[in-house]
């Protein structure tokens, strides 16, 4: 067996399934407290048009919430049979954050998922208020989890040797690793931003088939309001993120920005092509000592090149790219967050014309996330955990034909699957909260 | 006081992975049935299980996590071993979860498909997690018998999950379905009893450690307890169904009850056979453990977190008790 294409199989494998199951977590755990937030105003104001919001967005969070529970799945067998290596070296440290994931998250959002779906005339409304609540509250543990074993790979700490094995030595410092306030955060900004782009976008496509739906007005309104707020905060944190980054993984820093070589007022490349094997920049378009002004805060000052970190260097093209189109999509979003603030002002409806901008810029939260994880991803690289153990050494001994096999097998399905999520969700918000259906007559209290 | 760490977790695991068979069991069963009602009778028998599924797969994550966080050199050989039948089964939940939604909101053909879809993501899965089971004991020896072996296995689990659906469904269903229902339980024992007689004949003939277990006088007499005990729940089955079905007043959870008990003293069965070993002959759970300090650390969350699981899964059920209506659930 090749094991270089065993390991490049097992990546894309892997790859291909934590991008896709990523897409669905990062719209619920902010769709789910936008739910909330509709359920609220409703239990508040009685008023039928907050309800319409909440029954339509709930279709929505509950199809996507099964999207991402099945292809979550598919994780918790591929940790052992991809990457073996990984469970062996620092198992007793990503085991319990895992279990804790399942424990304290996976069973409440499941359980109580079903109260909010199918409870609402069954259960008193303040009942029904706390399922939606305890929803909220499971998506977001379960980041918390999931975000802290990620960042512990990426800058862990709190670790000892004992008995030949990595153990946790203060659990504290695991979890609260040196990037991990930043990495929570920003995925939870991220998560906030993809479900407000996807409310606004899905109403403002509501809006141009339907412009006198008021539900729908009023989602595109919460929708644009909360990435209004959202987007420049991102900036901030994206900012303090990346000077930790500079801190703990330098060569990851250098990678993203073609700093080949260690140099005292470094430039800020805007655009280039990056030329891995003559490790220069090709079509160069860069601002003198940018780098070290925005890295150091000191035009003069001395950045880091990628020379000063090999052999163990991440590949830079994608980083390069994967992370401009992070931050060029990021500011394009908070334009048109804030252009929509002001064309939605005072219950008015915005021209057509920017109805269809909103539209186009539903999915814009998935392309950001991916490109920003496929950065940070990428950028540990060839670390699977930093410092600790390098990602062709975790790799098991799956057959290249059984990894194609399942590679094309899951390609094929999340193809389909993912077809068809986009043709229902887009369907669903053009048909709009439709009539309630007579059988399902609303529990008296329901709005309490 | 000391525990034995290795110990604790192969039953809280043992625990998980029962709690999901059955729980999940009967979802995937009411799947495999779903072709048998007709278009009104199977928004019903989705409505029946739909506030349920998504917890009752989440006990397949702690069950699997357990094995990863308990035994971890375990979980790369067993997943390894049943690498491609896992990608099945993980194909089959993936169109049998998202085939929830999608029957529902899907407009025209689509609506079909994805009925379809449902009810092939049940079979497929069900079907792996038998075959996978028939591997899992015979410590996935290669060879065509051996195939053909966990092919049985994989047969008779679908009849089991097939009695589980169709008794659950007797539960949460009236009228003409409920009669239906009643009649498919019939069926599934029958099948579940075929396939345990398929699989009994096969045992000695692939495995012979399996047979050395049961067949070692005196401890047999012991162990026959255990079929005696599964005929017996069958019995109960066959005759609470059959007088359900001629309108006597006895509980409508008689049926399940008793399905419920075969697949626990089949578990124990397992158990049984398995033990020390968590790799069949190759591996037992001390030698396959986890850092004591891992195991500690999990256990400690075990212990706080899962006596509200298990509450608010009950608080759950107690609210969806009652029979289940086609559009409720939309």
């Amino acid at each position: 067996m090749d094991s270089a294409t065993a390991l490049t199989l097992a990546r894309a494998q892997f790859g291909l399934n934590i991008a896709f199951h990523i897409l669905f977590p990062s719209l619920t755990i902010g769709l789910a407290w936008i739910l909330v937030f509709f359920r609220a105003k409703y239990a508040r104001s009685g008023d039928e048009t907050w309800l319409a919001a909440y029954r339509i967005w709930t279709k929505v969070f509950a199809l996507s919430f099964a999207m991402g529970v099945v292809s979550g799945i598919t994780m918790s067998f591929q940790f052992g049979t991809n990457w073996p290596g990984f469970m062996n070296r620092v198992g007793n440290i990503a085991g319990p954050l895992l279990a804790y994931e399942v424990l304290t998250a996976f069973f409440l959002e499941a359980t109580f998922l079903g109260v909010m779906l199918f409870g609402m005339n069954r259960v008193p409304g303040w009942v029904h208020q706390a399922a939606t609540v305890l929803v909220a509250l499971g998506t977001s543990l379960s980041a918390f989890w999931i975000l802290a074993l990620s960042s512990w790979m990426q800058t862990p700490a709190g670790h000892v040797i004992a008995d030949g094995v990595l153990v946790a030595g203060d659990w504290l410092r695991v979890i609260f690793n040196p990037s991990f306030p930043y990495r929570f955060t920003h995925m939870m900004l991220a998560s906030g931003l993809v479900a407000s782009f996807v409310v606004s976008g899905l109403s403002a496509w509501r809006l141009l088939l339907a412009p006198g739906d008021a539900a729908a007005r009023r989602s595109l309104r919460t929708g644009v309001l909360i990435a209004a707020a959202l987007a420049p905060l991102q900036i901030v944190i994206g900012d303090l993120h990346g000077l930790n980054t500079l801190e703990h993984q330098p060569a990851k820093i250098a990678a993203m920005e073609t700093i080949w070589k260690t140099e005292k007022g470094a430039p800020l490349v805007l655009f280039a092509l990056p030329d891995e094997d003559r490790q220069r920049n090709d079509f160069a378009i860069q601002v003198p000592k940018g780098a070290s002004l925005v890295l150091k805060h000191d035009p003069d000052a001395e950045v880091k090149g990628l020379d000063a970190f090999a052999p163990d260097v991440p590949p830079v093209a994608p980083l390069f790219f994967g992370f401009r189109v992070m931050v060029g999509l990021g500011l394009l979003m908070l334009f048109v967050a804030w252009a929509g603030v002001w064309l939605t002002r005072r219950g008015a409806l915005p021209p057509r014309g920017f109805l269809w901008v909103f539209a186009g810029f539903t999915f814009s939260g998935w392309v950001a996330t991916l490109a920003g994880w496929m950065v940070t991803e990428m950028g540990r690289q060839p670390w699977l955990v930093t410092g600790v153990l390098r990602t062709a050494d975790a790799v098991g001994q799956i057959s290249e034909a059984q990894l194609g096999a399942s590679l094309t097998a899951y390609g094929a399905t999340y193809a389909l699957m993912l077809l068809a999520y986009i043709v229902v969700v887009t369907h669903l918000a053009g048909g709009g909260a439709g009539p309630r259906a007579p059988s399902e007559p609303m529990a008296k209290g329901a709005a309490a | 006081m000391s525990f034995d760490l290795p110990l604790v977790f192969m039953f809280l695991m043992g625990v998980a992975i029962l709690a999901y068979v059955v729980l999940d069991g009967y979802d995937l069963g009411v799947g495999m049935l779903l072709p048998a009602g007709d278009a009104e009778e199977q928004d019903v028998m989705v409505a029946a299980i739909a506030p349920f599924w998504d917890a009752n797969e989440t006990w397949l994550v702690l069950g699997v996590g357990l094995i990863l966080v308990a035994f971890p050199l375990a979980h790369g050989i067993i997943f390894g071993a049943l690498y491609l039948p896992t990608v099945a089964m993980l194909i089959g939940l993936m169109l049998r979860g998202v085939a929830f939604e999608f029957r529902v909101k899907a407009q025209g053909w689509h609506r079909e498909l994805w009925n379809w879809l449902f009810y092939f993501g049940s079979f497929l899965a069900s079907l792996a997690q038998g075959f996978m089971l028939g591997r899992y004991v015979t410590g996935f020896q290669p060879g065509f018998g051996y195939l053909v072996y966990a092919l049985l296995v994989g047969g008779g689990l679908c009849g089991g999950y097939v009695l589980l659906g169709a008794t659950w469904l007797v539960l949460r269903t009236e009228g003409a379905l409920q009669r239906k229902a009643l009649g498919w339980a019939r069926w599934g024992l029958w099948w579940v009893a075929l396939g345990v007689a398929l699989v009994s004949a096969a045992t000695p003939l692939v495995s012979g450690i399996v047979w050395e277990k049961w067949f070692d006088f005196p401890r047999t007499s012991a162990l026959m307890l255990l079929p005696i005990a599964s005929v017996a729940a069958g019995i109960w089955v066959w005759k609470s169904s059959g007088r359900l079905a001629r309108g006597e007043r006895i509980p409508e959870w008689a049926p399940f009850v008793g399905a419920l008990a075969i697949f626990v003293l089949a578990f124990i069965g397992l158990a049984y056979t398995m033990f020390p070993y968590i790799v069949m002959d190759r591996l037992t759970i001390w030698e396959a453990a986890a850092h004591p300090s891992a195991l500690k650390a999990v256990l400690i969350g075990a212990a706080v977190v899962l006596p509200f699981i298990v509450a608010y899964t009950a608080f759950s059920y107690r609210i969806f008790r009652g029979k289940a209506r086609a559009g409720m659930y939309e």
